[in-house]
């Protein structure tokens, strides 16, 4: 095939293939990592003025390697440095500052021989669920404007859905990777906690936060994990756990695999039309010859107290580090230390940052930490301990990522315990460190649903095999939302 | 629980955070309404329950005592927002 042969082939095939043909095309000859940047990067400059999925851009290098990536492009989502690119966080805190070194994940996609082109939106430090409390605007989802596209990683989740890049990185702290993808339409795996290095990932809450992948397809997912995943000394929660090949994962049968429904997860707090696609999907595992059995899973509430105790009282002790001193964001003319301090965080932070750093700070306060943040260790153990029993009966979870699909724009902005129940069914897979999924499985008036798949720690192989058996029957994760304009052409 | 003007003041003083007076009332009720969720966790099958501090039950791995990092001083203060001499400046402490 010549080089002519790919331009023929057209931008449509382009950034609709699989990450295993776009190496194919690159391997043979046929396609050249500089017009296949070149593709993405149009593409980005036609489609992102309408979604606002990225916060920068990053002037591509194509890195001199032969790894697993090599010439694949791809956005970070804005919470891991890139050394001598502009790292924000979603935050005005944290507006102009250049990172002064890698994360272990940019390190390691870099050595794979992937291509960053930019940084994508977020909630501003990863807390959010819709993508609105970003200093950078807010993201609309690529399937309807007027519906968020979820959040934390909202931009990394919209951009792969418009096909703006092949993959983008996630963090998920309690459904950031899941809940996105699922409003979004495309694939998420948020692996066990440990799996990827946090290192120069800037820290939310440490004991839950964890990177991950969010793709096309559970395939394209296997590839790029693989090459994110594994033991960094840097990190001193970080797993040394052999990581598997996940592609070579990707081909084995589902027969006699155990799916464990939860049936408390079926309730009337499940809008019925998410819930019958969620049931479709978990019939179309059956009809994969996977047997289904009714587990246990209740106190998704308990979970959620817990989680909004634990995660902002981590928060209000990693980022006591803005401080207006050292890096980011200082206030003009302080009159005093005090003054420095107050009005720098007061003026950089946003609403819902300051008001989780509040609840923890109240959280881990004398007199208050055995009411609150021991009693919400507690509960953490009681949430891990109900999987653990689901998981002697099961090898895989199967259920909803969220009660409902995507909401419309502002609709919970004025109430942060409502936004918070969108997390119901994310949230106690944090808590217990588990890996999870969010796979493409339907839609609801036009907005994309969501099958959520939960593992045992450390079998992200098979949940992606099960995501990839799924995908070979369905054809969901490949339907391309409707963004008008140029994308008429694709 | 609830939380009063004058309890919120008090964290907000902690954290380093000024809450101005437009903003009390709205901030109190948002966490009013996150700490309500917290009387869930009064539930007594917690009472027996050991803490759990990691998602996998692990103590923090160590490593040797010895020096990994090399002097990165100039870099780091490139993003210093306000130095002199290669120190932080800050607004005078002591008359």
């Amino acid at each position: 095939m010549s080089t002519n042969d790919s331009f023929e082939r057209g931008e449509a095939a382009l950034i609709n293939a699989p990450i295993t043909q776009l190496k194919a095309w690159l391997a043979d000859g046929s396609l050249d990592a500089g017009h296949l940047t070149g593709a993405f990067q149009r593409r980005i400059d036609s489609i992102d003025p309408m979604l606002n999925s990225l916060i920068s851009r990053v002037e591509p290098v194509v890195p001199r390697s032969d790894g697993a990536l090599a010439g694949i492009p791809y956005v970070h989502k804005d919470i891991f440095c890139a050394k001598s690119t502009r790292t924000t966080c979603g935050s005005r805190m944290l507006a102009d500052w250049v990172a002064p070194y890698d994360s272990t994940v940019h390190e390691r996609l870099t050595q794979s021989g992937a291509v960053l082109l930019g940084k994508a939106n977020m909630d501003e430090f990863a807390m959010g669920s819709s993508n609105e409390s970003s200093h950078f605007g807010a993201v609309a989802n690529p399937w309807d404007s007027n519906a968020v596209p979820g959040g934390s990683s909202g931009g990394s989740a919209a951009a792969v859905a418009a096909r703006l890049v092949p993959f983008a990185t996630g963090t998920d702290t309690g459904g950031s990777i899941r809940q996105p993808a699922a409003f979004c339409g495309v694939t998420g795996i948020k692996p066990t906690y440990g799996r990827v290095s946090r290192y120069g990932m800037i820290a939310y809450a440490s004991s839950f936060d964890q990177g991950g992948v969010i793709a096309k397809s559970a395939a394209d997912c296997a590839l790029v994990l693989g090459e994110m995943a594994g033991f960094d000394p840097k990190d001193s929660t970080s797993s040394d756990e052999a990581v598997p090949d996940y592609l070579a994962g990707l081909g084995a049968s589902i027969k006699g695999l155990r799916v464990g429904v939860p049936t408390q997860w079926f309730s009337d707090a499940l809008d019925s039309a998410v819930g019958d696609a969620v049931t479709a999907a978990i019939d179309e595992l059956r009809a994969a010859g996977a047997e289904t059995v009714e587990i246990d899973l209740p106190d998704a509430d308990i979970a959620l107290a817990a989680y909004y105790l634990l995660a902002p009282a981590e928060a209000s002790s990693n980022l006591s580090r803005f401080d207006g001193v050292r890096f980011g964001y200082r206030c003009e003319d302080p009159k005093d230390l005090q003054d420095l301090y107050e009005r720098s965080r007061s003026e950089g932070f946003g609403a819902e940052v300051k008001r989780r750093i509040l609840v923890g700070t109240y959280a881990l306060s004398a007199g208050y930490y055995d009411a609150f943040y021991r009693r919400a260790q507690m509960a953490r153990r009681l949430v891990t301990d109900h999987f653990q029993r689901a998981f002697e009966q099961c090898d895989v979870i199967a259920g909803p990522v969220t009660p409902t699909p995507a909401f419309d724009r502002g609709a919970h902005s004025d109430d942060p315990a409502k936004m918070y129940l969108e997390d119901i069914f994310t949230i106690p897979v944090n808590l217990a460190g588990l890996p999870g999924m969010s796979v493409p499985a339907g839609f609801v008036d036009g907005r994309p649903v969501g099958l959520q798949l939960i593992g045992r720690h450390f079998d992200e192989a098979r949940l992606l095999n099960v995501a990839h058996q799924y995908q070979q029957r369905v054809d969901w994760h490949t339907r391309i939302p409707p963004l008008g304009g140029d994308s008429s052409n694709y | 629980m609830s939380l009063t003007n004058d309890q919120l003041q008090d964290v907000a003083n902690l954290a380093r955070i000024s809450v101005e007076d437009g903003w009390t009332d709205g901030l109190r009720r948002d966490l009013n309404a996150i700490l309500d969720q917290a009387r869930l966790l009064d539930d007594p099958r917690l009472d027996a329950i050991e803490p759990m501090a990691h998602p996998l039950d692990q103590t923090q791995r160590l490593r040797a005592d010895t020096v990994s990092e090399t002097d990165q001083r100039v870099t780091m203060m490139a993003a210093a927002p306000a130095q002199e001499g290669g120190l932080f400046l800050v607004p005078k402490v002591i008359e």
